[in-house]
């Protein structure tokens, strides 16, 4: 019988199983404890026998040749990087091309929300009953209107000449920033103009003519102000207008 | 044979694999019991590791695969199925000493191979396995639970079984006496 350290630890130590520290206070232990040395000893008989009993059989020289018949060579590592470089690039080029269509999209899907939105704005100001808060065709009282308004300034063209007639203006936003918005009139139609401070959001948005929910549009950046020109009347005619304005800005 | 945990990069499954053939023909031999068995379980395995060498993680121990791959190929196969796979796990006996007299000094003084051979051929598979895997292999206990595919504490619990059994047989043969020894 061996007492009761030996009895929970003997085998783990005898397969070389227990921690260094274990292995030496089992070792400490044996030298002082007969019982579980005679047991220790046994037992490594004991492995030893079946050690020895256990090599038994040895395979024929038939069935080694046709085992190594069947096995090919080819290094394993080869293997693995010729995959690595057919499916790496490919998985690579998958996820960029996914990722650049993703931005891409929400680019659009952006610009589509800016152009549809300037477009309400201007459709709600000309039904509404007061379309403009400062009724002038005066540039000289429309401009000095928005100061202490927006937190910007800017120049109106002189319109001496033109078909175009200034009907005044109000503030209003987009995307929570304040801006100008000017009401042109060419002939029986209202044109908008949207004047913001251009802040790199809207970096996206392209600049020249524009189409939106049926309304041509003009879009440019000059002196950190985004200008937009918003009617129902032809390209020429939005164009016409722009050039005005950025000749004043 | 040591094999290395880690195979080399170039590595190719021939030198990982063929220098354990003896000992996996050995191991097969005893599980089947049966030489023309073993043989077409041998093969049947190398097969098998080569089709899934590519899956095969480095880092993880090739040996354990190997024969992991063996005993899952013997286990389905007709011997293997006749086979009853004896789930010892609820017998919570305390590891210790397997009784007394100690039979592995009656063993070195009156046993011969053959009589040690003939109790491990009548012992269970499952405790056959695990103690040719421990004391002919020289499997740790953790190689020991990725070949056997069970978790460390049954590699204990079972280890102490297989040898209380077989000390049980060993036992048995010695007192009777008739076995030829």
């Amino acid at each position: 019988m061996v007492c009761e350290i030996g009895r929970e630890k003997l085998d783990a130590f005898l397969d070389g199983e227990l921690t260094p520290a274990e292995a030496a206070a089992m070792s400490v232990h044996l030298r002082a404890c007969s019982a579980c040395a005679l047991d220790a000893l046994a037992r490594v008989q004991g492995k030893r026998a079946v050690a020895a009993a256990g090599k038994r059989y040895e395979p024929g020289t038939q069935l080694r040749a046709r085992v190594a018949k069947n096995l090919t060579t080819k290094p394993r590592s080869q293997t693995s990087w010729f995959w690595k470089i057919v499916f790496v690039p490919a998985i690579l080029l998958v996820i960029i091309s996914l990722a650049f269509n993703l931005y891409v999209s929400r680019a659009t899907a952006r610009r589509q929300t800016i152009l549809g939105e300037l477009a309400d704005l201007h459709v709600a100001a000309l039904a509404s009953a007061t379309p403009v808060d400062v009724l002038s065709a005066d540039r000289h009282t429309v401009k000095p209107w928005f100061q202490g308004r927006i937190p910007f300034t800017f120049n109106l063209p002189e319109l001496q000449g033109s078909e175009f007639t200034l009907l005044g203006g109000r503030v209003t936003y987009l995307a929570q920033t304040p801006g100008a918005h000017l009401l042109y009139q060419l002939r029986k139609h209202e044109i908008s103009v949207f004047i913001f401070q251009d802040r790199g959001a809207e970096a996206a948005l392209p600049s020249g003519p524009l189409n939106a929910a049926s309304f041509n549009m003009d879009s440019w950046v000059k002196n950190g102000l985004r200008y937009f020109v918003v009617g129902d009347v032809s390209a020429a005619d939005i164009q016409a207008l722009s050039t005005l304005l950025r000749d004043a800005s | 044979m040591e094999v290395p945990d880690q195979p080399l990069p170039a590595a190719t499954f021939e030198d990982l694999a063929l220098p354990l053939f003896d000992q996996l023909y050995n191991f097969a031999r005893w599980l089947t019991q049966d030489t023309a068995e073993a043989e077409d379980l041998v093969q049947e395995t190398y097969a098998k590791a080569l089709r899934g060498f590519s899956s095969f993680q480095v880092g993880t121990n090739f040996r354990a695969w190997m024969y992991r791959i063996l005993r899952n190929s013997f286990l389905n196969s007709r011997s293997g199925l006749k086979t009853t796979v004896v789930f010892d796990e609820e017998d919570h006996e305390t590891v210790g000493s397997a009784g007394s007299p100690n039979p592995e000094s009656l063993m070195i003084e009156q046993a011969n191979r053959e009589i040690v051979q003939q109790a491990l051929a009548d012992l269970p598979v499952h405790y056959r396995e695990i103690l040719l895997l421990c004391e002919v292999e020289e499997m740790s206990y953790e190689e020991l639970a990725q070949a056997l595919a069970i978790p460390l504490g049954t590699v204990m619990s079972r280890l102490f079984r297989a040898r209380k059994a077989l000390r049980s047989l060993l036992q048995q043969r010695l007192a009777g006496g008739g076995h030829g020894m």
